[in-house]
């Protein structure tokens, strides 16, 4: 029977490896240390705005924060700016909540031209989906782990 | 035998090409026919822009060659959006019959084959070869949304955003002469980012069994032009040619190694249905035309997967269709 397994020709594999290009991994990581770093500092930023001028703590305060850093993160997709800062930071701007306010209206925006049901509401969570899907499952195996080690010990 | 033999010549007997402005400020834009002010050409969404580039193209090779429309017998013409849609809506407009046609990246070339064999045979009078493709629309059906903030890894490569279209006919101009028909070949590159290397291996079975059949060696030729293997997949290309007893390095080019100014920004260079046409009917018909290149093998390569093979962990399949083109 065929199988897609007899086409793989390893001398040819192993020959494209030695000469494709490598990502710049120090490069990279500078990159994304420098703005994934920045990004935290301005949600640290408005932690302080929010807790001393309008006197928030605890659940309340973490909460306006996020709402905040996810505006923001939705705002600069918008203005078509955050995919630049992407293609410049890589995980620096994937890995904070501002990325993952990214990763919704993206699709939002693009497939927006097949319909508001059909394109932006179908497509919205075709990125950020897998993350909630996996986000929730965890946090519901995490929560029976820590539970059983509450309840048990 | 993968040969064909053209014995009555066919023509090229006008070309028209488009690009949007990327493609125009690169190094071959200046014989870019028809220069895009902005990537939508007018039009509401990327994929009406693209079948607005393949319309006009078509049009104007028609006008370019001093035919009507009731001149043409049919158009061949193929993209890279699902269910060849540009093609199609853009055949829509014209009162020609139309044979729509898909080898991915290497389309143009199966066009040409096609349409050279149509009116080498007396079967049609003339018709019109047309491929295109556009960056937007690529990136929305094979990768992420535009405004999504991520990084392309260095092998990748640009889609061009541009369309080509040529009418073969017979009278004066440059003659196709012959045709190796390419077949599939599949070495296992899974790398949906690395084109260049999943394609070289058809490129260099069908650039082998082109000298095997015909006899001739790289030197019969002024240049050898693959479509978008890239500047990796061109060096895999020479190298896989050289093991096989073929030296091209001094007379072979790759359209989307030198499409764009910068190779580093876009890394590789460019690539899609439309970098092929784009280039050949602009920078290389115009060599051909100014006798500055006499004989031309146009070897278009095509990467046949689509977003479900590759997420279903097929490796992905090239093919390659070589013509040559003599002035």
């Amino acid at each position: 029977m065929e199988n897609s397994q007899n086409f793989i020709n390893e001398n040819y594999l192993n020959y494209i490896k030695s000469v494709s290009p490598r990502t710049n991994e120090s490069k990279t990581l500078f990159r994304a240390f420098l703005v994934g770093g920045l990004i935290c500092c301005i949600g640290q930023g408005f932690r302080y705005l929010f807790e001393y001028a309008l006197g928030l703590s605890g659940n309340e305060l973490a909460a306006f924060v996020s709402a905040v850093m996810i505006f923001l993160g939705a705002f600069l997709t918008g203005l078509g700016v955050y995919d630049r800062i992407g293609k410049f930071a890589g995980g620096g701007s994937i890995v904070p909540i501002t990325g993952f306010a990214n990763s919704v209206v993206s699709p939002a925006i693009e497939f927006k031209t097949e319909g508001y049901i059909y394109g932006l509401a179908a497509k919205m969570f075709v990125i950020a989906g897998p993350i909630i899907v996996f986000g929730v499952a965890s946090s519901v195996l995490v929560g029976l782990v820590y539970y059983g080690i509450y309840n048990i010990f | 035998m993968r040969t064909m033999y053209f014995k009555n010549n066919p023509s090229i007997l006008a070309t028209s090409s488009i690009g949007g402005p990327k493609e125009t400020t690169g190094a071959l834009g200046k014989y870019i026919e028809i220069k895009g002010e902005d990537d939508t050409f007018g039009e509401t969404t990327y994929e009406k822009a693209e079948k607005q580039m393949l319309y006009t193209v078509i049009k104007n090779s028609i006008q370019n060659a001093h035919k009507e429309i009731e001149d043409i017998d049919a158009i061949i013409a193929g993209d890279l959006l699902d269910q060849i849609i540009s093609a199609t809506f853009s055949a829509r407009s014209f009162d020609a019959g139309y044979l729509g046609v898909y080898n991915a990246c290497a389309t143009f070339t199966e066009a040409l084959t096609i349409g050279a064999a149509l009116v080498d045979g007396g079967y049609l009078k003339s018709v019109v070869c047309g491929t295109s493709s556009h960056f937007s629309s690529a990136e929305r059906q094979y990768r992420y949304p535009l405004e999504l903030g991520c990084t392309r890894p260095p092998q990748a490569q640009w889609t061009v955003t541009g369309a080509g279209a040529c009418v073969l006919g017979n009278g004066d101009g440059v003659k196709i002469n012959c045709a190796t028909v390419g077949k599939v070949v599949d070495f296992g590159v899974v790398d949906v980012n690395n084109m260049g290397a999943a394609m070289a291996p058809a490129a260099a079975d069908t650039l082998y069994t082109h000298f095997i059949e015909t006899g001739r060696t790289p030197d019969y030729y002024d240049a050898i032009i693959s479509g978008d293997l890239g500047v990796l997949g061109s060096h895999v290309l020479i190298d896989l040619m050289w093991q096989k007893g073929f030296d091209i390095s001094k007379v072979y080019h790759d359209c989307g190694a030198i499409v764009y100014k910068i190779k580093e920004k876009e890394y590789q260079g460019g690539s899609g249905a439309g970098c092929s046409s784009m280039v050949f009917c602009s920078y290389f018909y115009k060599q051909l035309c100014e006798k500055s290149l006499k004989r031309v093998l146009l070897m278009s390569t095509g990467a046949l997967l689509s977003s479900l093979s590759a997420q279903q962990g097929e490796s992905i399949p090239g093919i390659a269709h070589a013509v040559c083109i003599e002035s």
